[in-house]
């Protein structure tokens, strides 16, 4: 069955996002637990899987990037000798919050993958987001990311969304 | 500027390890670094601890001589001594700031500031230790009040930012306090009486030449007179003021944009320090230490600035903070970064 992020949030989620100022907060308590676990491995998985710069852990999936539509290889910018990566991700869902908690997912998954000394920017697709400006600043702001990663309720949840599953 | 002509490098003294997580500040001690008296620093980390480091007057190394540990539960992002140097005050994602004293060796949690709503990101002290700064990802500016006993009071909390909070300093020499935020500005607060009400009398943003993206860290030059700001938009900012008109009691002197030191950063600035001889330390994401100063054909109007040199991979992952040592006797600067060491340089003439 194919996996729909937009049925997963709620009206009444949108309103508070919406009005919402702190996109990382609300992210973390409304948009987590809906976010279907086996779409962020999907996704991480198939961008380490694209670059030999890391270790390969290759799990099969039944759904493609592609299909997903979130993250095609060219999105992904990997330079060995400087030692950077940059991953443009497209969010299917329009929620400010869906795509900052799938950039945040995605953070972490690089991060625990990629030796420490390798640099990243992550961002949303230009044009695809209304408010992606805002979204990149607070994905790539290394003290905001640090601050919500302390949070462990966000951080187990962002360990389950990493975690394989083939429920 | 004799520095120009003279054969520099920044050579590695030191390197300190211990801290299990990224360093995020340190902090010198203002009264040590004085003849016969050894060097003191302190370090912040993500491992909740503060350590402060001393020289050995033997060695010459420095050692760790205390963990301030159990009393935040957060990261401690921020530290500060007091202008005696009697008292250190750290800054916690666990929304407090807590006041340390040392008592012959230990350090002693005196208090504990509670007041904002989250992060705490900085904390800085006035030129006389009478008042005390905060910020926050609350977007707000606290002002505390240092009384007898070592009791602080918040007498004014301020509002005016619109976004997190990243940096408080005070002015060197006046009580005026700036702060730099993710919403791109400057702003700059001060009271006219000695009892009245703070306020916001200027904000230096996009409009005045300011910057385009989060401004992370500000600091001054040893006369007061001039400003220098680092940002995310990977440049470093100089602005300028009539201090003497403000000093006389002339009212406020507005800060002016005085040049833009854009092309020689590639990554966030996170950390910017004006060393007493007028050198421009800066620490980036791109892990390098780069020093600039004045050039010496810019006009009396004009003053511009160059690169003095440029120190890559002077850590392993990005530097978040760079902080000069105010001794006389030699040029050392310390850094501490994201790798979890910190290291202290001197800046001397290659051998």
């Amino acid at each position: 069955m194919e996996p729909d992020l937009v049925a997963s949030v709620q009206e009444s989620d949108i309103t508070l996002l919406k009005s919402s100022e702190d996109i990382m907060e609300v992210a973390i308590s409304v948009v987590l637990p809906r976010l279907l676990p086996l779409q962020i491995e999907i996704m991480v998985s198939g961008l380490i899987n694209a670059n030999p710069i890391v270790d390969i852990k290759d799990p099969e999936h039944p759904y493609s990037l592609e299909e997903l539509k979130v993250i095609s290889e060219d999105a992904i910018e990997v330079d060995n000798e400087r030692s950077y990566v940059r991953v443009t991700f497209t969010p299917t869902v329009e929620h400010c919050s869906m795509a900052t908690v799938i950039g945040l997912c995605l953070r972490v998954k690089l991060m625990r993958s990629l030796p420490s000394h390798y640099k990243m920017d992550i961002r949303v697709a230009p044009g695809t987001h209304a408010t992606e400006a805002a979204v990149n600043k607070q994905l790539n702001d290394k003290e905001r990311v640090a601050a919500a990663l302390e949070n462990p309720n966000l951080l187990d949840m962002v360990d389950e969304c990493l975690a394989p599953s083939y429920a | 500027m004799e520095f120009l002509d003279a054969n520099l490098e920044l050579k590695e003294i030191q390197k300190l390890q211990g801290h299990t997580d990224r360093v995020w500040s340190i902090a010198w001690n203002p009264a040590t670094a004085a003849a016969n008296v050894p060097t003191v620093f302190a370090s912040c980390s993500g491992d909740k601890t503060v350590r402060i480091w001393e020289q050995s007057p033997s060695t010459l190394s420095w050692d760790c001589k205390a963990v301030l540990e159990e009393t935040h539960t957060r990261t401690v992002r921020s530290c500060a001594w007091s202008p005696s140097g009697k008292l250190l005050a750290t800054a916690s994602f666990d929304a407090t700031t807590a006041i340390w004293e040392n008592v012959g060796g230990d350090f002693e949690c005196l208090s504990t500031l509670e007041g904002h709503e989250n992060e705490v990101k900085c904390v800085s002290w006035n030129a006389s230790g009478s008042l005390l700064a905060t910020c926050g990802r609350d977007k707000t500016v606290w002002i505390w009040e240092v009384m007898p006993g070592n009791e602080f009071e918040c007498i004014q909390v301020l509002q005016g930012h619109t976004q997190d909070v990243k940096m408080v300093r005070w002015h060197p020499t006046m009580d005026i306090l700036f702060s730099c935020s993710y919403d791109n500005t400057v702003k700059v607060w001060w009271s006219e009486d000695d009892d009245g009400d703070w306020s916001c009398v200027q904000t230096l943003g996009e409009s005045s030449y300011g910057h385009s993206s989060t401004v992370w860290s500000l600091d001054f030059n040893a006369k007061g007179d001039k400003l220098v700001t680092c940002s995310d938009d990977l440049t470093l900012k100089i602005w300028e003021a009539d201090i003497t008109m403000m000093q006389s009691g002339d009212g406020y002197a507005p800060w002016n944009h005085l040049c833009t030191l854009s092309g020689y950063h590639d990554r966030t600035i996170f950390s910017v320090h004006w060393s007493r001889e007028g050198i421009i330390a800066s620490g980036a994401a791109d892990d390098a230490v780069r020093l600039f100063v004045q050039s010496k054909d810019g006009s009396m109007n004009e003053p511009s600035y160059q690169l003095l040199l440029k120190k890559e991979k002077a850590h392993e992952m990005d530097i978040n903070s760079v902080q000069w040592c105010h001794g006389e006797e030699k040029r050392l600067l310390a850094s501490a970064s994201d790798d979890g060491t910190i290291k202290v340089w001197e800046l001397a003439t290659l051998s």
